[in-house]
C-alpha cells in the first residue's frame, strides 16, 4: 500500500542499480566511457579495407563507428539531462536514468558487434587495431556505468527482497507499455508553432533515420544499425520522449498526418538511384496489404490466413484488363477504372469466401482461409487453357503489363517536375502512397466509428456483443469485405510495379513478403490494431531479409524464432494498442477495491 | 392487470438433449413492473433468460414481445427492446468504460461504414449525441469518473453496474438482469437496488434473476419460482413469501408452520455468504 501511495507522488521506490557503486562514481564512469567511446570512433579499428565500410581511417569515423559516434553522443546527453543541465531537461522529461541505460547498452551492442564482424570475418582478435579495442574498452565503462545508476523501477509486491536478477528483470519489465518509470510531470506549454515544429523535427529525424536504414549497403552496418536504433528507442521512450510525441501528435492531429505525409513524399528526393526507391515502394505495398489485413484481425478479430490471395486478385485483375500482350482480355482499361475493377473483384471474392464461412468462430475460419489462399494460387496456376479455361496464362503468369499511364503522365518515363527529378519507382512510389494514407484514412474512420466499435466487441466477445444488437455476421463480413477490397486496391498497383504477376507471388509462406504469413506476422509484430504497428513490422519484415543476405537460408528459422520470443516478451507487438497502454489503470483499480 | 403484457412468453420448453432444463413455463412481464425470478441453483433461470433473449432457441414455446413474436436470433431480440446483462460478467474487457456503452447504443443509430469512411455533419452530430447519452448514463450508475478505464480494470461491483449502463444504453423497454448483486457487500447490494427502482422509474420494466431474497421482496411487484426447469409459484411477493412450498424447495426441508423471521434471515445469510464466497472466488 505505501509502495504504491509514493509510486503515486512519483518518488522513486527501489533504486538498487544492477551494479553496486556510489552515484558520483557511476555517474563519472558512465560520462568518461562514452566520451571516450567517442573519441574512439575517430580512431582506426582495423588495419584492413577488407571489412566493409573502411573502419581503418584515424582522424574521422566511417561505417560502423558511426553508429558507435551517434550512440555515444545520445548516451552522454541522457546523462547529462538526467545529471540536471538546464537546457536539456526537454530531451529527458521523464528524469530517470533510464533513457542513459538503453543508450549506453545500444552503443555497447553496436560496438561490440561491429569488433566482433571484423574478429570473426578477418580471422582472429589480431585484425583488431588498438582504435578498436579502446572503443570495445570504452562502450563496457560506460554500460557498466550506466548499470550502476539508480533506476527508478515501479515497485513489485516482493518489496526490498530483491536480487540482482529482479533488478535485470525490472530493467525489461521498464520497456513495458505504460511502464515508463515515474509518471511524466505536464509538459511546459510552448506557442502552437513551437509544438508544430518539433512534430516536423520529429518526422524528419525519423525520415533520416528509416532513409540511413534502407540506403545501408552492406548487411553488418545494417544490422548495427538495428541494434543501435532498437536499443536507443527504447531509451527514447524510457527517457518520456515518445510519450511526449504522442501528446503532441494527439493534438495536432492534422499536421501529424500531413507531416507524415509529407516526410514520407519527401522520401525519393534522398535517393539519386532506383534500386532503394524500389525497396520502399515494395514496403509500401507490404504495409499497406497489412494494415487492410489489420481491419480484419486487429479490429474485428478475425484469423485470416488467406489474406494474400486478395492481393492476387487485385493484381490479376489489373494485369489483365492492363493491355499486356500475354492477357487474355485484350482490353486496355484506364487506370480508375482497373483500380475500381481490381477492388470490386476483391471485394465480390471477399463476400463470397466470406458468406459461408464467417459462420465459423476461431479455429474454424483460419484453416478455411488458409485452405481459400492455396486454392486462389493453386486455380490461377491451373487457368492455362491446357488444365483449365484460358484465363490467367498458367504458372508463366501475366508479364510485359505495360506501365501505367495517368492523364498522359507515364509512370515509366522519368519526370522532372518543379525542377525535381522524378525516376520510374518513384512515381510508383508516390502513387503507392496515395494508396497508403486512403488504407491509412480508411482504418482510422471506420475503427473510431460505430462500426468499428461493433467490430472491437465483436472480438472481445461475440455473445455479448449480439446481445447488444450487433449483427456479428454481417459486422464480420463487412469487416473482410472490407480488408478484401483494400488488399484489391494495392494490388492493383503491384501488379504494374512489378509489371509481372505469377502465381508463386500469392503463397502463404515464402521468403519474398508480401505473403499470407509476413503479413499476419507484421500486423502482429508491429502492433494489432494500430496503424503505426503494421507499417512499421512491414519496414521490419521487408528489410531484414532484404539486407541480411547471410540469412537466406535460416530465413524463415530466424523468423520462427523472433516470433517465439516477441510473444514471450511482448504479446501486444511492438507499437501497443492505445487499449493496452491503459493498463495504467491497473493500480488505482487495485486500490479502489482494496 | 391492464393492457397487453411486454413481454408474455408461453410454454417455453429448453431441451439439451436428455436433461429438460426449462419445462413449459409462462411468465408475463407488464410494462412499469419489475418481476423477481427466483429459483435454486441450477433451476433453469439463466436458460430460461437465455431463450427470452434469443441466446438458445427454445425447443418448445413462443416469446412475444409487445404482441409480437421474437425471433431466437439475440441482436433481433435487442433490437426490438429487451437488453440483459450477465450472470458471468460479459463486458468488453479491452474496451474504455465510456466505448463499452457506446456499443450498447448500437441499436439506437445507425451510422454505417460509409457514413464513417465520408465523416458528414450527419456523421459527427450522432457521435456527440451517443457520447453525451452514454456519458449521462455513465452518471446515472455512478461510474462518471471511470469512463477512460479500461473495463476489465473496474472493481468487481462497478463492473457489474457497467454491464446495466450498457444494457440501458439500448434505451430497452424490458431490461434483464441476471444476479446483479452477486458478488456484492451489502452496501453495493443497497445501491444497485436503488439503481433497479430508479430504472423502473425511467420506464423501463425490470426481470431479475437473485438470489438475495431481501433484493427480491424489497423490489419486486410480482416474483415467479423457477424449480427444476418448472414454474411451482407465481404471485405477489406476500404470495410468493408465504409459499410453503418455496421455503421448502429452497431449504429442502419439511415447512412447518408460517415462515417466521428466523427462517427468513436463514435463508438470507446462506444467500449472503454464497455471493460473498462467490465474490470472493473471482
Ligand atoms: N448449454 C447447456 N447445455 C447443457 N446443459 C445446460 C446448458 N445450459 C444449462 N444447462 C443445464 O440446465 C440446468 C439449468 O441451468 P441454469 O444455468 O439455467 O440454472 P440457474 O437457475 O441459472 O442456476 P444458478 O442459480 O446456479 O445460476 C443446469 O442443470 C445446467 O447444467
Ligand atoms: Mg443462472
Amino acid at each position: 500500500m505505501t509502495s504504491q501511495q509514493s509510486q503515486q507522488h512519483g518518488t522513486a521506490v527501489d533504486t538498487t542499480p544492477v551494479i553496486p557503486l556510489p552515484l558520483g562514481t557511476a555517474r563519472v564512469l558512465t560520462a568518461a566511457g562514452a566520451a571516450l567511446t567517442v573519441l574512439s570512433t575517430f580512431l582506426s579499428w582495423t588495419w584492413t579495407d577488407a571489412f566493409p565500410g573502411n573502419l581503418t581511417v584515424t582522424g574521422y569515423p566511417g561505417g560502423l563507428q558511426l553508429l558507435t559516434l551517434t550512440g555515444a553522443l545520445l548516451t552522454l546527453v541522457h546523462l547529462l539531462a538526467a545529471w540536471g543541465i538546464r537546457g536539456l531537461r526537454m530531451l529527458d522529461p521523464a528524469g530517470g536514468h533510464g533513457g542513459t541505460v538503453w543508450t549506453a547498452a545500444g552503443t555497447f551492442a553496436a560496438t561490440w558487434y561491429t569488433l566482433i564482424a571484423i574478429a570473426v570475418q578477418l580471422g582472429g582478435l589480431a585484425n583488431l587495431e588498438p582504435g578498436g579495442w579502446v572503443a570495445g574498452a570504452a562502450a563496457l565503462l560506460t554500460l557498466t556505468g550506466a548499470l550502476a545508476l539508480p533506476l527508478d523501477r515501479r515497485a513489485t509486491a516482493t518489496g526490498t527482497a530483491r536480487g540482482r536478477l529482479a533488478a535485470v528483470r525490472d530493467i525489461m519489465r521498464t520497456l513495458h507499455p505504460g511502464r515508463t518509470g515515474r509518471p511524466l510531470p505536464p509538459a511546459r506549454p510552448l506557442p502552437g508553432w513551437a509544438e508544430i515544429l518539433l512534430i516536423a523535427a520529429a518526422f524528419g529525424i525519423s525520415l533520416g533515420v528509416l532513409t540511413y536504414g534502407i540506403g545501408t549497403r552492406y548487411g553488418e552496418l545494417f544490422t548495427g544499425f538495428l541494434f543501435l536504433t532498437g536499443f536507443c528507442a527504447a531509451g527514447l521512450h524510457q527517457a518520456g520522449l515518445t510519450t511526449r510525441l504522442a501528446e503532441l501528435t494527439a493534438r495536432h492531429r492534422n499536421v501529424t498526418v500531413a507531416a507524415a505525409f509529407v516526410a514520407a513524399a519527401l522520401f525519393p528526393l534522398t535517393q539519386d538511384t532506383d534500386e532503394y526507391t524500389l525497396i520502399i515502394v515494395n514496403i509500401l505495398i507490404f504495409a499497406t496489404v497489412a494494415l487492410g489485413l489489420n481491419v480484419v484481425v486487429g479490429l474485428a478479430g478475425l484469423l485470416d490466413l488467406g489474406y494474400v490471395a486478395f492481393l492476387g486478385v487485385g493484381a490479376y485483375t489489373a494485369a489483365l484488363v492492363s493491355g499486356s500482350t500475354a492477357s487474355t482480355l485484350h482490353v486496355r482499361f484506364p487506370f480508375w477504372a482497373a483500380v475500381l475493377t481490381g477492388a470490386a473483384a476483391s471485394l465480390v471474392f471477399g463476400v463470397v469466401i466470406g458468406a459461408p464461412t464467417l459462420r465459423l468462430r476461431g479455429d474454424y475460419l483460419a484453416i478455411v482461409t488458409l485452405g481459400f489462399g492455396e486454392i486462389f494460387r493453386l486455380a490461377v496456376g491451373n487457368l492455362d487453357g491446357q488444365s483449365g479455361p484460358s484465363v490467367t496464362n498458367g504458372p508463366n503468369g501475366i508479364p510485359n503489363i505495360p506501365d501505367l499511364e495517368l492523364f498522359g503522365y507515364n509512370f515509366g518515363d522519368k519526370h522532372s517536375v518543379g525542377g525535381i527529378a522524378l525516376s520510374p519507382f518513384a512515381n510508383y512510389y508516390l502513387l503507392m502512397l496515395l494508396f497508403t494514407v486512403i488504407v491509412v484514412l480508411v482504418f482510422s474512420r471506420a475503427g473510431n466509428s460505430r462500426i468499428g466499435r461493433a467490430w472491437i466487441a465483436i472480438r472481445e466477445d461475440e455473445t455479448a456483443a449480439t446481445a447488444m444488437g450487433i449483427n456479428a455476421f454481417r459486422l464480420k463480413l463487412l469487416a473482410f469485405a472490407l480488408g478484401a477490397t483494400l488488399a484489391g486496391l494495392a494490388g492493383t498497383v503491384q501488379a504494374h510495379v512489378a509489371h509481372t504477376v505469377v502465381p508463386e507471388q500469392y503463397v502463404f509462406a515464402g521468403p519474398v513478403p508480401p505473403n499470407s504469413a509476413f503479413l499476419l506476422a507484421a500486423v502482429i509484430l508491429g502492433g494489432m490494431g494500430t496503424i503505426t504497428g503494421p507499417l512499421l513490422g512491414a519496414a521490419l519484415l521487408y528489410l531484414i531479409p532484404a539486407k541480411l543476405q547471410f540469412l537466406q537460408d535460416y530465413q524463415l528459422l530466424a523468423f520462427g524464432a523472433a516470433l517465439i520470443l516477441l510473444m514471450r516478451f511482448r504479446p501486444e507487438g511492438i507499437i501497443p494498442n492505445r487499449r493496452q497502454q491503459l493498463e495504467f489503470h491497473e493500480d488505482t483499480a487495485a486500490k479502489a477495491e482494496a | 392487470m391492464t393492457g397487453t403484457p411486454l413481454l408474455a412468453a408461453t410454454g417455453v420448453t429448453m431441451r439439451f438433449g436428455g436433461l429438460t432444463a426449462v419445462r413449459s413455463v409462462d411468465l408475463t412481464v407488464r410494462p412499469g413492473q419489475i418481476v423477481g425470478l427466483i429459483g435454486p441453483n441450477g433451476a433453469g433461470k439463466t436458460t430460461l433468460f437465455n431463450c427470452l433473449t434469443g441466446l438458445y432457441t427454445p425447443t418448445e414455446g413462443t416469446v412475444t414481445y409487445r404482441g409480437r413474436t421474437l425471433p431466437p436470433k439475440p441482436h433481433l431480440v435487442a433490437q426490438a427492446g429487451i437488453s440483459r446483462t450477465f450472470q458471468n460478467i460479459r463486458l468488453f474487457a479491452n474496451m474504455t468504460v465510456l466505448e463499452n456503452v457506446l456499443v450498447g447504443r448500437h441499436t439506437r443509430t445507425r451510422e454505417g461504414l460509409l457514413s464513417a469512411l465520408v465523416r458528414g455533419p450527419a456523421f459527427h452530430r450522432a457521435e456527440a449525441a451517443s457520447a453525451q447519452r452514454a456519458t449521462e448514463l455513465l452518471a446515472f450508475t455512478g461510474l462518471a469518473a471511470k469512463s477512460g478505464h479500461l473495463a476489465r480494470n473496474l472493481p468487481y461491483g462497478e463492473q457489474r453496474r457497467l454491464e446495466i449502463a450498457r444494457a440501458l444504453a439500448g434505451e430497452p423497454g424490458l431490461l434483464l438482469l441476471d444476479e446483479p448483486t452477486a458478488g456484492m457487500n451489502p452496501q453495493e447490494t443497497r445501491a444497485t437496488e436503488e439503481l433497479v427502482l430508479a430504472i423502473r422509474d425511467r420506464g423501463t420494466a425490470v426481470l431479475v434473476i437473485e438470489h438475495d431474497m431481501r433484493f427480491i421482496f424489497n423490489l419486486c411487484d410480482r416474483v415467479t419460482v423457477l424449480v427444476q426447469g418448472e414454474k411451482l409459484v407465481e404471485g405477489t411477493t406476500e404470495t410468493v413469501q408465504r409459499d410453503e412450498r418455496v421455503v421448502a424447495a429452497y431449504l429442502g426441508t419439511p415447512f412447518e408452520g408460517a415462515p417466521g423471521q428466523e427462517e427468513v434471515a436463514e435463508v438470507e445469510a446462506a444467500e449472503e455468504a454464497a455471493a460473498e464466497s462467490e465474490g470472493q472466488g473471482r
